[in-house]
């Protein structure tokens, strides 16, 4: 990460493929600001909670200065999954659901991104779970925020995958009898390296989680209770203090060796995450679990040198050429 | 050893005793015939590793500057089940795999009674009689009955048991045809080599064996391929159709990808997996369809223009990621190995019937380019095309292959890297501003990691948008932006070349073709011209947008027939005869199509465009009798006999492709013809 603040001048990088007559310009880095990452205004309700995982996006990239060109801001569809339009930096509003596999693609060719992916529980848990399951398998190396609000926003309130049962909604008038998605659980039990969880109404945690999961080298996934306003307000006040309720954080383990020590969570035991994730709702916020097994990025890239090695730096000609010379 | 059950064949199959690895005694008489070409199908299941022996014979004839075309089917099973692999070698251009077998090789009863019905009038039936038993009251035939199994158990030790026939057989063929056996010890060793040097061995053993086997007091004739030098100075290369995919796209600069697995598609996936870490690139087996499709997306959004592909029902379910590449304008390969539909349909045999859905497939206005694979050889340069394509209007592209192109071997011209090769790597040179849809020029995205002095980066959306890439609901912008993007396939339209005519310059009958059916179109234009007919053919690389100029070549010819393996439709035209009778209003065009799963016969093309009328064989004219009688004469008490009757009626099986009859003797008036396309 680039901590040095100010302004400094950079050079050109290589020209790759050296078919640039003319010097790339050179011109200077200027730290990075709110104001430059800021793109169109959000066209989410007044009082969305999303407006809070926004704020806490710009407040991380700015505290951490990363270079602007760097950022990757990807999403699928949603409400939640706006979320690329706001933030002026690469970015791509996908198709729904698919935005893990998209992000999979851009993690597993460009080591040198930061790449963020941004969505909702519709487009996480249940058009794209398969993809969830698998991107947390394969430890693909990216950060994504889950803004869990329990209910289809953009399509005005139907009954989503995470939606308590006796949610009443447009598709379950009579109130959802399908037994909702457990976050955490389905999180640990699919292999994410980096399984957390927080509240849109409390940034100072939320900006932690994300600063954590970014430095964390794996699938890193943070799932925020981000209340829909419009169509099931007051969901997580059980978990906001303002409005009476408790926001209850997990107390990890710090190795000092002290008797309350024992009873704090070990972030690294499968088996504890899952004990807590079976808590009642509202549960507990914090990390769930963190494990630093070695993500695909890693090994396909030791897979990728060691060929490359093999080959003694033969160029791509003269490998398919002795391929051909096989064929003949 | 002799089968006691058919005394016909009995005597034919204890041969005078030989020495061990030396050269059998063969009667002073047996000297080889030249011939230019012959159709062999070999026949079993499909673990006897016929595959495997068909492929050692089309590879020793790239090496020998020999044409090659394989025809190949697998059983939908995964193991076991009828399975047979047909290998047409001619000394010139083979276009097409052969109406019809010369040389038929039965391994069971069922192989034989399956197959029987393509081998021709005085062709040679081959059979494992340990396992078979001919009619030899058919006199057409002429019967060589070898106990494969027995003589195989007893040149490798009783632990072979069904292993190594194919060997035996390879041998067999090898001396029938007077193939240079150094040569094909050689590739059996590359084969085999890296392995237990047992099996190299057991290989090998199992080759001498057939080799050895007295093959001479069966025949009267062995063959050898007439020599005819090749003009193009190049070496010759065999593969089949997806490895000259995988490694166009290799040569396309072609560094990414994702897929899952699905026949026909699966071996370009694991060709990509295994070969490209090797060229600092990486291809990701997907957990589903979609997911494959996205990550290939995100491969291009990342800079690294990327493929993907699948055959019919894994397209379907990419259909929305390929629209979503078509809205944000981001360049993508995919790849349709095409098999019989609809569902899961028919997923062995070959069917043309995805043009639509790869034209059309997708909701609402999204435009993308449609490109289609003629032979093997050709799959290897449409991956560059596609390549070219896609990341000069940076749009997705569909390469359209099918079944028969994916299994089949052929041999080719080896293609000249120097020139082809491409460079991969993005460009992050730094820019001073971009706008990633610009109405007034066609898109090129910027990879991320590019810097831009003016801080305003691009956004890629699959909602309307301006030309920063932010959403819109304007209706002048939506118009403006659907015009841009239909507006760059009306440019890349101009470029494209004209089809080539194949044949008469104007005449009577234009057949219209795409894809795999490009060599029985073109042999038929052959055969129909000797008989007179004015008559040419085009074929369609370029289906979607199609090239600008084809009303002119239409104004040719009376009738224009497209030819195509899919459906009639409810209207009674095939899919591209409903595109180009909708692009040119022209009521010549006429449909000739057909769903049997099976790849076009010549003379089933013939006789469809040509109602009432038949056309002679390759070799029918003044060869025939004299030479088949030759073989007919061959072979202690397997005696068969000729008929007259050419044009019976040939299969009734839904599982027998057709082919052409060959083994046509250079010593007659059936020669090549050197006719090249006006």
């Amino acid at each position: 990460m680039n901590e040095t603040l100010g302004t400094e001048t950079v050079a050109a990088p290589v020209d790759t493929r050296g078919l640039n007559a003319t010097p790339a310009p050179e011109f200077p880095r200027e730290k990075l600001t709110k104001k430059a990452i800021t793109a169109d205004h959000p066209t989410w309700c007044p009082g969305c909670g999303d407006f809070a995982v926004l704020a806490s996006y710009y407040k991380v990239l700015e505290k951490r200065n990363i270079d602007h060109e760097k950022i990757v801001t990807l999403a699928g569809i949603g409400c939640s999954s706006r979320f690329p339009y706001f933030v002026n930096g690469y970015g791509a509003h996908f198709i729904h659901g698919r935005a893990v596999p998209m992000a999979t693609g851009v993690s597993l060719a460009r080591p040198d991104l930061h790449v963020f992916l941004f969505g909702g529980d519709g487009d996480g848990f249940s058009i794209g779970g398969n993809h969830l399951d698998h991107g947390a398998r394969k430890n693909i190396n990216l950060t994504y925020f889950i803004m869990d609000n329990f209910v289809y926003g953009l399509t005005k309130k139907q009954t989503s995958p995470t939606s308590p049962i006796g949610f009443k909604s447009k598709t379950d008038p009579q109130g959802a009898i399908d037994q909702p998605v457990n976050a955490m659980k389905k999180l640990v039990a699919s292999g994410a390296t980096f399984i957390a969880r927080t509240h849109a109404a409390q940034v100072n945690h939320m900006i932690q989680m994300i600063e954590r999961a970014m430095d964390h080298q794996g699938f890193s996934v943070i799932e925020c209770l981000s209340e829909c306003v419009e169509f099931y307000p007051g969901a997580f006040d059980p978990a906001n203090p303002r409005k009476g309720g408790s926001f209850e954080l997990i107390q990890e383990k710090k190795w000092d060796g002290t008797p309350e020590d024992e009873m704090r969570h070990d972030v690294t035991d499968e088996l504890a995450a899952y004990k807590l994730a079976q808590l009642p709702f509202p549960g507990v916020f914090g990390v769930f679990y963190q494990s630093d097994r070695p993500t695909k990025n890693a090994l396909e890239k030791k897979w990728i040198d060691s060929s490359r090695e093999k080959l003694g730096g033969a160029s791509d000609r003269d490998i398919l050429q002795k391929t051909f010379d096989r064929m003949k | 050893m002799g089968d006691p059950v058919n005394p016909d064949v009995t005597a034919v199959q204890n041969p005078e005793p030989t020495t061990n690895g030396s050269a059998p005694s063969e009667r002073a008489d047996l000297r080889p015939e030249n011939i230019q070409d012959a159709v062999i199908r070999l026949a079993g299941n499909s673990q006897d590793g016929i595959q495997t022996a068909g492929g050692f014979l089309a590879r020793l004839a790239g090496r020998s500057d020999q044409d090659v075309m394989t025809y190949m089917t697998i059983p939908a099973t995964i193991s076991g089940g009828p399975s047979i692999f047909q290998v047409r070698i001619g000394s010139g251009e083979v276009l097409s795999a052969g109406d019809e077998a010369d040389f038929l090789v039965a391994f069971y009863q069922h192989s034989y009674q399956d197959h029987i019905g393509f081998l021709k009038e005085g062709g040679v039936l081959l059979y494992d009689s340990d396992n078979v038993e001919p009619n030899l009251d058919d006199k057409r035939y002429v019967y060589v009955g070898v106990p494969i199994t027995g003589l195989t158990v007893e040149a490798l030790g009783g632990s072979a048991k069904d292993k190594g026939k194919n060997m035996f057989i390879l041998g067999l063929i090898a001396k029938i045809f007077h193939l240079d056996q150094d040569k094909l010890k050689t590739l059996i060793r590359e084969k085999f080599g890296g392995k237990d040097e047992s099996i190299v061995n057991t290989a090998l053993m199992g080759f001498q064996a057939g080799y050895n086997y007295p093959v001479g007091n069966l025949l009267t004739q062995v063959y050898q391929f007439e020599h005819i030098p090749r003009t193009s100075g190049r070496a010759q290369i065999t593969m089949d159709g997806n490895q000259a995919l995988a490694y166009g796209l290799i040569a396309a600069g072609v560094r990414y990808g994702a897929g899952y697995p699905i026949t026909p598609w699966s071996s370009v996936m694991e060709i990509l997996r295994r070969e490209l870490p090797k060229y600092g690139g990486l291809f990701v087996q997907a957990e589903d369809e979609l997911a494959s499709v996205s990550i290939a997306i995100g491969f291009s959004v990342s800079g690294n223009l990327a493929v993907t592909g699948s055959a019919g029902p894994g397209i379907s379910l990419k259909a929305e990621a390929i629209g979503w590449a078509s809205m944000a304008e981001m360049p993508l390969i995919i790849i349709n190995v095409q098999r019989g539909g609809p569902s899961t349909g028919l997923p062995t045999n070959v069917e043309q019937s995805d043009l639509h859905q790869a034209i059309f497939g997708g909701h609402g206005d999204s435009p993308r380019v449609v490109l289609a694979a003629q032979t093997v050889e050709d799959c290897f340069y449409i991956a560059l095309e596609a390549a070219r394509i896609a990341r000069k209007y940076s749009t997705p592209v569909l390469i359209l292959s099918d079944s028969s192109l994916a299994t089949r071997i052929e041999a080719f011209d080896e293609p000249d890297l120097a020139a082809l090769m491409q460079d991969a790597k993005p460009d992050l040179t730094p820019r001073e501003s971009h706008k990633p849809y610009p109405l007034d020029g066609i898109t090129h995205h910027l990879a991320p990691g590019t810097r831009i002095r003016d801080g305003k980066y691009p956004l890629l959306s699959g909602l309307e948008h301006d030309e920063m890439g932010h959403p819109t609901g304007s209706p002048k912008l939506h118009m403006a932006m659907t015009a841009k993007r239909r507006a760059k396939l009306q440019k890349l339209a101009e470029e494209l070349p004209v089809p080539e005519l194949y044949g008469d310059p104007e005449g009577d009958t234009l057949l219209v073709g795409w894809g795999s059916t490009y060599g029985p179109i073109h042999d038929a234009v052959k055969r129909a011209r000797r008989a007179g007919e004015k008559i040419a053919a085009i074929h369609l690389r370029h289906i979607h947008p199609l090239p600008n100029g084809l009303d002119k070549i239409f104004a040719k010819f009376k009738r224009v027939i497209v030819v195509e393996m899919n459906d009639q439709g409810i209207y009674g035209f095939g899919q591209l005869a409903i595109i180009l009778r909708a692009r040119y209003c022209e009521p010549k065009i006429e449909s000739l199509t057909k769903t049997d799963g099976l790849t076009f016969r010549v003379r089933e093309i013939l006789e469809r465009a040509f109602k009432g009328k038949t056309f002679p064989g390759r070799n029918a004219a003044g060869l025939g009798a004299p030479r088949d009688a030759r073989i007919a004469a061959a072979a202690n008490g397997a005696a068969a006999t000729v008929s007259s009757e050419r044009d019976r009626a040939m299969d009734n099986t839904p599982n027998q492709p057709g082919t052409e009859a060959v083994l046509a003797s250079s010593g007659t008036n059936e020669t090549r013809e050197t006719e090249k396309p006006v």
